[in-house]
């Protein structure tokens, strides 16, 4: 599989370490009244869906950057790379 | 009809006229007292136990493709019982006692095998490691053996105990582990099911649940509705994407995992042997090829073919403790698509649905599980409460921090 990486270039996927569903960067707020039902979702609970999947590869053997990739698990094609940075950023986090 | 010698003689002798189809072809019924979705080993064997320990009529087994087309007719097929923790090796010593007396018990021959399973050492911690697990297995009733480089020399001359990064230590052999021939578990079930009323109903695929006011009524299938007093969930990799359709979303991922076969060889390897500082581990087929397979490819999939590094890895692993394979040439290779779960164990529970309950999460070591995941979950199913030995499968288990975690590297399912 190749990732074509937004800055570097295709990329074989076996420099990257597969981290899993890209839902991870949305990490709960743990003072919220339900934080411990919030984290035991974050932390067990995934949709596993067969068809399109947006997940996070950690560039492990290059960049060391993390990507959002919308893969889909029945054929492994790849739609679109994105920077996991960018993508937190639209969702208004400043880190 | 019932298998034996004799019967073999009588029908050479008159032309093999008299065999019949191993299990019944049905179409549903409207209703059932218990629909079991998915006709792979866990599902045949939860219908099969379900009839003879709990006197259970009315049972079907819906299966979307056919009988043994799933991971029970993909997987290395090696049996064994040499678990660490609690919650875990009374289950898996209960399944090798089963598997002890199963082709008696079907009528059957699955070619059941106690060949020996070794667990290669390769360092001081991972010896001391391997001990601790042997006294587990001890303290359970199982069976271990911890054997020295020579005793393993000994049995196994062709093995690399020199390699240079990772020499050969000892290791944790169960001579009570084997092999099994996994078509054969999947066609004993279903005919033994068959015969005690089960209908094994091929080519029906659920496609939802009719659930009103909590309680799960029935389900729907491409061939139509069928009402059920209780709708058992076992379809191994596909879970995710059965019970969506109950609006659950499950502590697994769907992972894709290689298997291989090399062209047919004299035999050499008496037993099972897996490398201890890689991925890899090998047995030798009746049939002469060598059976073997490692890592996971690491990334969820639902294609049931994986991709060429991981093939590397095994080979290298091969290299690795076989230098003698160097020149055998590969004859198949496939993948199948395992229910990786959060800890790396299994689920047996009900479900926040009345009469819906779940079994899966069986990772890639759910072949050897077979016959007391049918025997547990049957029982789930019959009286309502755990089984003795599954009672640590349960949903809560992560919420409550009572996780089942056998390698310890938490909720990172390609890692278990
Ligand atoms: C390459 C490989 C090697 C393995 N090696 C080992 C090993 O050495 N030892 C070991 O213990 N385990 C091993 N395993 C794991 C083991 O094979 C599985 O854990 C086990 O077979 C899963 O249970 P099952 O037999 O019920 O699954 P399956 O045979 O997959 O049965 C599930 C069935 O459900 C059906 N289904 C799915 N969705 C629906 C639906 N909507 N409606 C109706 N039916 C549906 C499927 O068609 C399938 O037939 C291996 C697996 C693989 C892939």
């Amino acid at each position: 599989m190749i990732i074509n990486h937004p800055i570097l270039g295709p990329r074989d996927s076996a420099e990257f370490t597969y981290i899993g569903d890209a839902a991870l960067i949305d990490r709960p707020d743990w003072q919220a009244e339900d934080a411990l039902a919030q984290f035991v979702d974050y932390g067990y609970l995934r949709d596993n869906p067969a068809g399109k999947h947006k997940e996070l590869w950690f560039h492990e053997q290059g960049d060391r950057s993390f990507l959002v990739v919308t893969r889909d698990t029945t054929t492994h094609e790849i739609s679109g790379v994105e920077l996991a940075r960018d993508v937190a950023r639209k969702r208004g986090r400043r880190k | 009809m019932r298998y034996s010698g004799l019967r073999v003689i009588k029908e050479a002798l008159t032309g093999h006229k008299g065999w019949k189809p191993a299990w019944r072809e049905v179409a549903p019924k409207r209703a059932y007292d218990y629909v079991i979705i998915g006709g792979g080993g866990h599902g045949l064997a939860t219908a099969y136990y379900l009839a003879r320990n709990y006197g259970a009529k009315n049972i079907a087994v819906l299966e979307k493709g056919w009988v043994g087309g799933g991971n029970v007719g993909r997987n290395t097929t090696i049996i064994r019982s040499n678990y660490l923790l609690d919650g875990n090796e009374p289950f898996y010593e209960h399944s090798l006692k089963l598997w002890e007396g199963l082709e008696q018990d079907l009528n059957y021959n699955a070619m059941i095998s106690q060949r020996g399973i070794l667990n290669l050492v390769h360092s001081d911690a991972q010896r001391d490691a391997f001990t601790r697990r042997g006294n587990a297995m001890i303290l359970n009733g199982a069976d271990a053996d911890l054997m020295t480089t020579e005793a393993i020399q000994t049995r196994y001359p062709f093995l690399n105990v020199n390699n240079a990064r990772f020499p050969i230590k000892g290791g944790l052999a169960q001579h009570r582990g084997g092999t099994v021939r996994h078509d054969a578990v999947a066609w004993g079930y279903a005919r033994a099911a068959d015969s005690l009323g089960v209908d094994i109903i091929q080519n029906c695929e659920v496609t939802g649940f009719r659930i009103e006011a909590g309680k799960c009524l029935g389900v729907e299938t491409n061939q139509g509705y069928i009402r059920a007093n209780k709708v058992a969930s076992c379809v191994a990799g596909s879970s995710s994407r059965l019970m969506s359709k109950a609006d659950m979303r499950l502590p697994i991922e769907s992972h894709v995992l290689q298997a291989f076969v090399s062209e047919g060889l004299k035999p050499i390897l008496p037993g099972v042997i897996t490398f201890g500082a890689g991925h890899f581990y090998c047995s030798q087929s009746d049939k002469g090829g060598l059976v073997f397979g490692g890592d996971l490819d690491g990334y969820n999939s639902y294609a049931q073919r994986g991709n060429l590094p991981v093939v590397e890895d095994v080979c290298e692993g091969a290299m690795a403790i076989f230098p003698m394979l160097g020149r055998v040439r590969l004859l198949r290779m496939w993948g199948g698509i395992m229910d990786m779960s959060m800890d790396g164990s299994p689920i047996i529970d009900r479900t926040h649905v009345e009469s819906l309950y779940f079994n899966g999460g069986w990772c890639y070591g759910g072949f050897k599980a077979t016959p007391a995941s049918g025997w547990c979950y049957a029982h789930l199913l019959a009286t309502d409460t755990p089984h003795e030995y599954a009672k640590e499968y349960r949903f809560d288990r992560f919420e409550k921090g009572r996780m089942i975690d056998e390698k310890g590297v938490g909720n990172n399912p390609q890692l278990h």
